[in-house]
């Protein structure tokens, strides 16, 4: 908590638990001196439903559907992660086929991902028509995944020892026909987002995170990438089928940028990483082996392993946001998990705040906030209260919004 | 409880997320985006409860979020309609036996609200916009005589 005293001319302002940033309950106590932000305080909490305690209840199956629940955004992720670590756990192979396909939806939803946060971030600074561009262009790669798997969101594609639909070769046109269409866009989304000089203003120099504290503070993903720190898990424990793939860092020095940790920075990452993933997917479909998409099809007699299966496994994937881990331990005799424990990249990343946001004004605290790509809670309402006076002011997140659209306005006149 | 005319074509959103998983949060923009425009029916997402006739609801409501949503809930001016957009928010869906889930909604709410399900896990953005279709449909009846 932070601590204040009666001559302290600052004020809190608690924002949260509905954000300006995403649609997530999630709380950040800030406190400010005038406009500038002197410190931060993170509280998450509010969407914690225990999933668990609800995995340790069910049997190893049964728990997919649910990993896939634990975000809306990242579903193949977990489910990755939670077959990957069950697998390691009981000693099952997932055949060479899943592998491959297990990387192709990967690195879609690692496209979707990127597009979707280039579009709030748009937002956050008063550009409502890129966030529109943006989520037009995404809707490509949502049709795609649909095409693949059936669902727009939550695919349940995956299984342990392989994954449960094919991409067969009558798919591959389709896939390709995506991937020309983003490499076309493409241009046109850097132009807007690192060549239009008033996104410049908003994003250059604002929330720096220098490399040493992304270090210090165990940042992942694009948001320590962006600060020159090389740390990708497909590179550094290759998983999946990037093992056999051609893949490097994406960071800003790599094209020319400096490795400022800024939100310009955290943006070229994610931009350049969808280009990245364009190219392992194209490899991934020349590549793909010909054989079983799933190691133990009968269900039945895969549960009867899974229970007889002593041992503990872990799985670790580079998310979209970055790294996350999950911890499975399977016991003798029983069919349900005895332990399952998950670390998803956003509460790394949660940490990062404290230096992002310090000495920044209130008005940039919504790009901030979505610079590092949260997926937790968000909050709607901020309220001021000013400890010398005893005043309270409230701040909704139109109110907030309108200030960093004003912030914008500001800089664009002056610079005119 | 009787509706003026407005209530015939701008209908006021306010999204309220009591622990979902983004899920139906993320499709819920992607219906006011491009490919689907809600706000071509006057839809629009508003950013204070105060503003709002009708409460996009998701999520299993967690115990932190279950005093808040009840909050929001009385903030919204009457008459008002409480969509409950996915599955987790009308049964508690797959989180059933959490501890931490306080959920559904509809067992939250008073007697007299107005709730409308839509379904999905996550819901997609054609039923999003049927489901407000629906709301509208609603509010009208709930107009009666004055129509």
């Amino acid at each position: 908590m932070i601590e204040m005293s009666e001559e302290d001319t600052t004020y809190q302002v608690p924002i949260g638990p509905i954000h300006p940033a995403l649609k997530e309950p999630f709380m950040i106590n800030f406190k400010l001196d005038g406009e500038t932000i002197v410190d931060a305080d993170p509280h998450p909490g509010m969407n914690h439903r225990g999933i668990e305690f609800m995995g340790m209840h069910r049997n190893p199956l049964k728990v997919i559907p649910l990993s896939e629940r634990i975000c809306g955004i990242c579903s193949i992720v977990h489910q990755h992660m939670y077959t990957t670590a069950v697998e390691h756990a009981a000693g099952i192979e997932p055949t060479n086929r899943a592998r491959y396909i297990r990387t192709i939806m990967c690195e879609l939803e690692r496209v979707h991902s990127h597009v979707l946060w280039a579009g709030v971030a748009a937002h956050e600074i008063g550009f409502d028509t890129h966030l529109h561009f943006t989520w037009k262009i995404r809707e490509k790669v949502m049709d795609l995944l649909e095409y693949i798997s059936g669902n727009r969101v939550n695919y349940s594609m995956w299984t342990v020892g392989g994954v449960r639909r094919d991409i067969p070769e009558s798919m591959h046109p389709k896939i390709e026909e995506t991937l020309t269409y983003y490499e076309e866009l493409y241009q046109k989304l850097e132009d807007i987002f690192l060549g239009d000089p008033s996104i410049r203003l908003r994003t250059k120099n604002i929330g720096i995170l220098t490399k040493k504290e992304a270090l210090e503070l165990c940042g992942v993903g694009p948001t320590v990438r962006a600060s020159g720190v090389k740390k990708d898990v497909r590179i550094d424990q290759p998983y999946a089928a990037y093992g056999d793939l051609d893949l490097d860092y994406v960071i800003p020095s790599r094209y020319g940028y400096e490795n400022t940790g800024d939100v310009f920075s955290k943006t070229l990452v994610r931009l350049k990483e969808v280009v990245q993933s364009i190219g392992l997917i194209r490899q991934c479909v020349d590549q793909m082996p010909d054989e079983d998409i799933d190691s133990e099809p009968k269900k039945a007699v895969l549960l009867n392993k899974l229970k007889k299966a002593e041992g503990e496994g872990i799985g670790r994937i580079e998310a979209p946001r970055g790294e996350a881990i999950h911890y499975a331990r399977l016991k003798e005799g029983v069919e349900e998990l005895d332990c399952w424990k998950i670390r998803a990249s956003t509460y790394n990343n949660l940490t990062t705040y404290a230096p992002m946001f310090m000495g920044e004004q209130i008005a940039d605290i919504p790009i901030i906030a979505a610079c590092i790509d949260p997926c937790i809670g968000c909050m709607d309402r901020a309220e001021i209260v000013d400890v010398s006076t005893g005043k309270s002011k409230s701040y909704s997140h139109d109110e907030l919004h309108k200030l960093s659209v004003e912030k914008t306005k500001k800089l664009l006149e002056g610079s005119l | 409880m009787k509706l003026t005319k407005t209530f015939d074509k701008a209908l006021w959103v306010f999204h309220l997320n009591s622990g979902s998983c983004n899920a139906c949060d993320i499709e819920i923009v992607a219906a006011i985006t491009p490919r689907y425009d809600a706000e071509r029916f006057g839809i629009k997402l508003v950013g204070s409860p105060r503003h709002a006739d009708v409460l996009l609801f998701t999520g299993p409501v967690t115990k932190k979020m279950k005093e808040r949503v009840l909050r929001v809930y009385e903030q919204t001016p009457d008459p008002k309609v409480v969509m409950v957009v996915g599955n987790c928010g009308s049964t508690t869906g797959v989180f059933y036996d959490s501890y931490a889930v306080e959920g559904p909604i509809d067992t939250l709410l008073p007697d007299d609200a107005h709730i409308l399900y839509v379904n999905g896990c996550p819901t997609r953005p054609e039923n999003i916009i049927n489901g407000v279709k629906e709301a509208w449909l609603y509010l009208e009846k709930l107009r009666g005589d004055d129509k």
